[in-house]
């Protein structure tokens, strides 16, 4: 079968990565293909070069077997290529038929906007998804499922040939995951060739033709769904077992450091658990599901209405991060360069921010304590920079994680709260970051993994809980569940 | 071999050094051809001269520099100036004695400023809305409480020793220059020695992670705020005492220079990036140009231009920097 486009031999680097080494995709008329790979293989860079986003330094592009070079998103959009970004570029104060046609808005004679074709064009687009809207309703009223169909209405309103998706489904329910699979099918009869990157393995079964697998920036392989399953995909992706990757550590926890009774807080409801000293609690659920938010009603950043929380049989209800810091937790957020790291100033200074107090003496810091505390997290983290006082934002994900990391512990918490850890952080350093949290197991710390990689939760936790809706869905022995079980759960399927 | 690998190195990191001090290097060559135009302008007197004149300006425009670090504006520091300055002139002529009343008038200035911070972190105002607000009710209120007349510091001892402030010298230097290096070298110490300043860096590069750190980002603004008003309020003193009287009108536009030596010095109004020494040279660059340009001749409305013409080049200048 011809390709519609393809892409060989793709190399790309960024300063002290090379995240594409061989990369390698086709995509084909009229066929779905899945992009897998694990966070951090480089899908996304790829995309990136695909859509003219990134140029490759290496290899080679072809559209209907033409070799061409796309220097920008306009360009890869003339060329029919249009993709449906995981994170949402949509303006919540115009309408939903201003965000789809934006830069492109239907004209009249002199330059006017033909709003009656623009609001029928989006109307008949958001028919097509099933979505129940009128295109004239403000974007920001819409919830997130919802703003993504318009993002994929927007996709489809290029008329493209070739169609990107990177993670559709993140956000959506069950209905909306279905009518966007009808569309899909739709497109796939007309002829147009489909990138679908999921992270959901029953997805790429449901609606895949084909696979292309990548892993730490190579091509790994591409063969049909149907000569595939679940566990073979798995180990194409990893190129190892799946304990392998997880260097679970087999631990005694000891007693209960933490309870939570009937917790409620904006975007949580009566959440109660218990939380053990060397253990480590899972939490896995759909992106906004609650769990960033339950973390951050415990450490004092998002506020509790109701409901008890005990560290040692202390109540703490700490209503400031301060507080949080200063009861003993640690919250490592899932964001790092929106609000867990200050990516200005140095290594060291972001290492010491929250532990200021304790290296000061009447408000002046110990320069040579802050020296000493900072070299010592960098080498028992194994942060690699060249020097403490390089800029922060300079070094690679795995290296920010980690320093962040250290922030957190350098406060001495007693509770110690991972948001996405690895999220960003290349396959390597995950595994040094994975290494690091069972060291801290083993060394007694009560730890809460939030995580929505669900190999990663398995992997990693002892126990695991999974959110929906700001509730509780389900708590599971960590070593004895399967993915469908937390799925179901954070879906809310029995 | 390896010789020259180190000499390249080092050229490299000068440099990269040089690059970093641009203003200070725009301000050398600003001497030195103001020196070879006028004969005049290369004098200890004159040096003096402009030392004094740029002290109140680069003042206030320490203050601007710690709420610029935090992202912040405050455009209220020359409303804070005239109310402070009058209610100074008025200790005075009262005979209150100094000890009493310069604290007092700086207080007051913190106070106010204060008021800005509480209005900025509590309020959740826009800090250009905010000191846009409380400049021109200061500035109401100075008129009020001066009925739009300048008041005289009067011709007591407590008045001629107030008067020292403004027009005393100090081992051959002017007490205002002597005030002005003071409070640079304070306020450096603050922002690189103290918690404080590591929170004010840290707040104006990332707000939010600022707050996730624990760090209480609504006092640390309130601070600063405060800080910036205790500033203007000295600049005010220095002010009334070098007319020996409050003018109500004095400072008007004074928070405009300010920003623009900020600005010049290298600062980002973004925030989170700038050292207070830019500033300082920042405030020189702008009073050495109207110096300059006075001794040459050239008519004050031309001054504005070229002052604009300066501040527009620092910033693009810093823009290409970090392009």
């Amino acid at each position: 079968m011809k390709a519609l486009l393809s892409l060989t031999g793709i190399e790309k680097s960024f300063p002290g990565v090379k995240a594409l080494d061989g990369a390698q995709l086709n995509v084909y008329p009229g066929q779905v293909m899945a992009l897998m790979g694990e966070n951090g293989a480089g899908k996304s860079t790829m995309m990136k070069v695909m859509t003219g986003i990134y140029q490759a330094d290496a290899g080679q592009i072809t559209l209907n077997g033409e070799p061409v070079t796309f220097n920008g998103p306009r360009q890869s959009q003339a060329a029919g290529i249009s993709i449906i970004h995981q994170e949402l570029n949509l303006i919540d104060n115009l309408s939903i038929a201003e965000n789809i046609f934006l830069g492109r808005e239907p004209q009249k004679a002199l330059g006017f906007i033909d709003w009656t074709k623009m609001f029928d064009d989006a109307d008949a687009l958001l028919a097509r998804l099933n979505v129940q809207r009128s295109s004239r309703e403000k974007m920001g009223n819409l919830p997130l499922g919802e703003q993504q169909m318009v993002e994929i209405a927007k996709a489809l309103s290029f008329d493209s040939n070739i169609i990107v998706m990177d993670e559709p489904t993140d956000a959506l329910t069950e209905p909306e995951t279905q009518s966007l699979f009808n569309v899909i099918r739709e497109l796939r009869q007309e002829g147009v060739g489909i990138v679908y990157i999921s992270h959901r393995l029953q997805e790429i079964f449901t609606i895949c033709d084909r696979v292309t697998v990548m892993r730490d920036g190579q091509f790994v392989a591409e063969s049909a769904t149907s000569d595939l399953n679940e566990e073979s995909l798995i180990e194409l992706m990893v190129g190892r077992k799946l304990q392998d990757l997880y260097p679970r550590v087999d631990h005694q926890s000891g007693q209960i450091s933490m309870t939570v009774r009937n917790l409620s807080g904006k975007g949580i409801n009566d959440i109660s658990f218990d939380l053990h000293e060397g253990e480590i609690l899972g939490f896995n659920g759909l992106m906004g599901a609650g769990r960033s938010e339950l973390m951050r009603v415990l450490f004092g950043d998002v506020k509790r209405i109701r409901g008890v929380v005990e560290l040692y049989g202390e109540p703490i209800h700490p209503v400031h991060p301060s507080e949080g810091i200063k009861a003993g937790i640690a919250y490592i957020s899932e964001d790092r360069k929106g609000d867990g790291l200050v990516l200005g100033m140095s290594v060291k200074q972001n290492m010491s921010l929250s532990s200021l107090t304790a290296l000061s003496y009447m408000g002046a810091i110990n320069a040579d304590k802050e020296h000493a505390q900072a070299t010592y997290f960098k080498d028992a983290f194994n942060v690699k920079t060249p020097s403490l006082d390089q800029p922060i934002g300079k070094l690679s994900g795995g290296n920010q994680q980690k320093a962040a990391i250290a922030k957190g512990l350098m406060a001495k918490p007693k509770v110690l709260i991972l948001d996405e850890p690895t999220r960003g952080v290349d396959v390597g350093a995950k595994r040094e970051i994975y290494e690091l949290i069972n060291q801290f197991k083993q060394e007694g710390m009560s730890i809460i993994l939030v995580s929505s990689d669900m190999p990663e939760v398995m992997g990693m936790s002892d126990r695991i809980m999974v959110m929906k809706d700001g509730c509780i869905s389900g708590e599971f022995d960590a070593t004895n569940v399967t993915q469908e079980q937390l799925l179901a759960a954070a879906i809310g399927k029995h | 071999m390896n010789q020259t690998v180190t000499n390249n190195l080092t050229g490299l990191k000068m440099f990269e050094w040089l690059k970093q001090q641009k203003a200070l290097i725009a301000l050398l060559v600003l001497i030195v051809v103001a020196s070879l135009l006028n004969d005049q302008f290369f004098t200890t007197g004159n040096l003096m001269n402009i030392l004094r004149q740029t002290s109140v300006n680069a003042i206030i425009a320490v203050g601007m520099t710690l709420v610029i670090l935090t992202a912040g504006i405050d455009l209220s520091v020359g409303a804070i100036l005239a109310l402070t300055g009058a209610l100074g002139a008025s200790m005075v002529s009262a005979e209150l004695p100094l000890i009493v009343a310069l604290p007092l008038t700086l207080l007051l200035g913190g106070a106010l400023g204060a008021m800005n911070g509480l209005l900025i972190s509590k309020g959740k105002v826009q800090a250009f809305i905010a000191t846009l607000v409380t400049m021109t009710a200061i500035r109401g209120l100075t008129m009020v409480y001066t009925e739009g007349r300048p008041i005289s510091t009067g011709f007591t001892d407590t008045a001629d020793s107030f008067a020292f402030i403004g027009t005393g010298w100090m081992a051959g230097v002017p007490v205002p220059v002597w005030l002005m290096l003071i409070t640079f070298v304070l306020i450096w110490a603050l922002l690189t020695h103290t918690r404080l300043g590591r929170y004010i860096y840290a707040i104006g590069g990332n707000e939010s992670a600022a707050r996730l750190s624990g760090i209480n980002v609504d006092r640390v603004k309130i601070a600063v705020y405060a800080l910036s008003g205790t500033m203007a309020a000295l600049a005010g003193l220095i002010v009334t005492s070098r007319l020996s009287s409050a003018q109500p009108t004095a400072g008007t536009s004074y928070e405009l220079d300010a920003i623009a030596a900020v600005v010049v010095g290298g600062a980002s109004l973004a925030g989170g990036r700038g050292f207070i020494w830019g500033t300082l040279v920042g405030a020189l660059i702008i009073g050495f140009l109207n110096n300059a340009l006075n001794l040459l001749d050239v008519s004050s409305y031309y001054q504005m231009i070229a002052k604009a013409g300066v501040i527009l080049l620092a910033v693009l200048a810093d823009r290409k920097a970090n392009a």
